[in-house]
């Protein structure tokens, strides 16, 4: 069942008085239906409100940040301030302070990744988007797949392959014994988990933020009835709910703060050993 | 084989509040020691931070991942 089936068949009319039990959302308000699908070769692409959000997100971050640096001045004004203001933000308090002098060059690569998972994660509270698109899988394991094949190559790259593998699995100031334990653990949470923990942390937290609020928005709604613990309860969930939304605001800039931080960190612990 | 008691209904609600314990613990240590931190130590406060939201996303997806496992895997 999709969410356009939930609301097109009356899961929203059950009410308290009405003898029908809570109609808790579930994953099943993550799915949409196709709003147009078209073939390219064997392969058939469906489009759906998440494919459509994603587009808008794109070209709205590409429209801005190519507004703002139209005609850069030494003494910015209006957009280009903002503009600058994100930069800075992402080399000064991202890229210099967790990879250092050398972060400058990755500034891009972790600029486009904070606000396109900003923006992405903002969908969640926009009038008639009200999804934030993170919360389908596929897109945060893309996310993190990219920044996986970015930092092992340049590890290898940087350290060697044996040097890789050497300055990540044999850390420096163990006991020798405590090896054959640490290796293997430092190996499997460096190569499988990571990328792992890297997409669901941002999967996660958006999917449980919106689960959340929808939650308590269809409560509000399924209590509305003529007695007076159903109004206070309607009231109280309302209000929780717009609490909830307020919060959201903090965690969407928070998790892909901490998306970036950690591709960063990643990044950074390839480029050379670990002391 | 009889069953002396049987846990039936929404278990991955269970779950959810085992797994939320470690990480509770752990966020909450994480900020308590980051407040003195930053308070010790006020010029330090970029990097703290910086350090004490890391700690937190690490310690978060634990919890997390016993949110979303019983949505994922529970039929």
């Amino acid at each position: 069942m999709s969410a356009d089936v939930v609301l097109a068949s009356g899961g929203l009319a059950c009410h308290l008085m009405s003898g029908c039990g809570f109609p808790a959302p579930g994953a099943e308000i993550f799915q949409f239906n196709a709003l147009f699908t078209f073939t390219i070769g064997s392969l058939t692409f469906n489009v759906t409100k998440i494919t459509v959000l994603t587009a808008i997100a794109v070209v709205l971050i590409c429209g801005f940040f190519l507004y703002a640096f139209r005609k850069p001045k030494l003494v910015p004004r209006g957009a280009q301030n903002v503009g600058e203001l994100g930069y800075l933000f992402i080399r000064d308090g991202i890229a210099r302070e967790a990879i250092g002098e050398e972060g400058d060059k990755f500034v891009p690569f972790l600029f486009a990744f904070f606000f396109l998972i900003w923006l992405l994660n903002f969908w969640s509270i926009v009038p008639f988007a009200q999804i934030p698109v993170t919360s389908i899988f596929a897109i945060p394991v893309a996310f993190a797949l990219i920044v996986y094949v970015t930092w092992v190559p340049l590890g290898i790259y940087k350290q060697g392959f044996g040097g890789f593998f050497k300055n990540m699995m044999f850390p420096p100031g163990v006991p020798k014994a405590m090896y054959i334990l640490l290796a293997p653990i430092e190996l499997i949470s460096n190569i499988l988990v990571r990328p792992f923990t890297h997409s669901v942390r941002l999967f996660a937290n958006m999917f449980a933020g919106h689960l959340l609020i929808a939650s308590f928005s269809v409560a509000a709604f399924y209590l509305i009835s003529a007695s007076v613990v159903g109004l206070l309860g309607a009231v109280a969930s309302f209000a929780v709910a717009v609490a909830l939304t307020g919060f959201e605001v903090l965690i969407q800039a928070l998790q892909a703060y901490i998306f970036t931080l950690l591709a960063a960190v990643y990044i950074s612990g390839a480029l050379s050993a670990e002391h | 084989m009889t069953l002396l008691a049987e846990v039936t209904g929404s278990i991955g609600s269970l779950g959810y509040g085992l797994a939320a314990i470690g990480p509770g613990i752990g966020i909450g240590i994480i900020f308590g020691q980051g407040v003195q931190a930053i308070a010790r130590q006020p010029e330090a406060y970029g990097v703290i931070r910086q350090n004490m939201l890391l700690g937190f996303a690490l310690a978060e997806a634990l919890a997390l991942i016993g949110f979303v496992v019983p949505f994922v895997f529970g039929k």
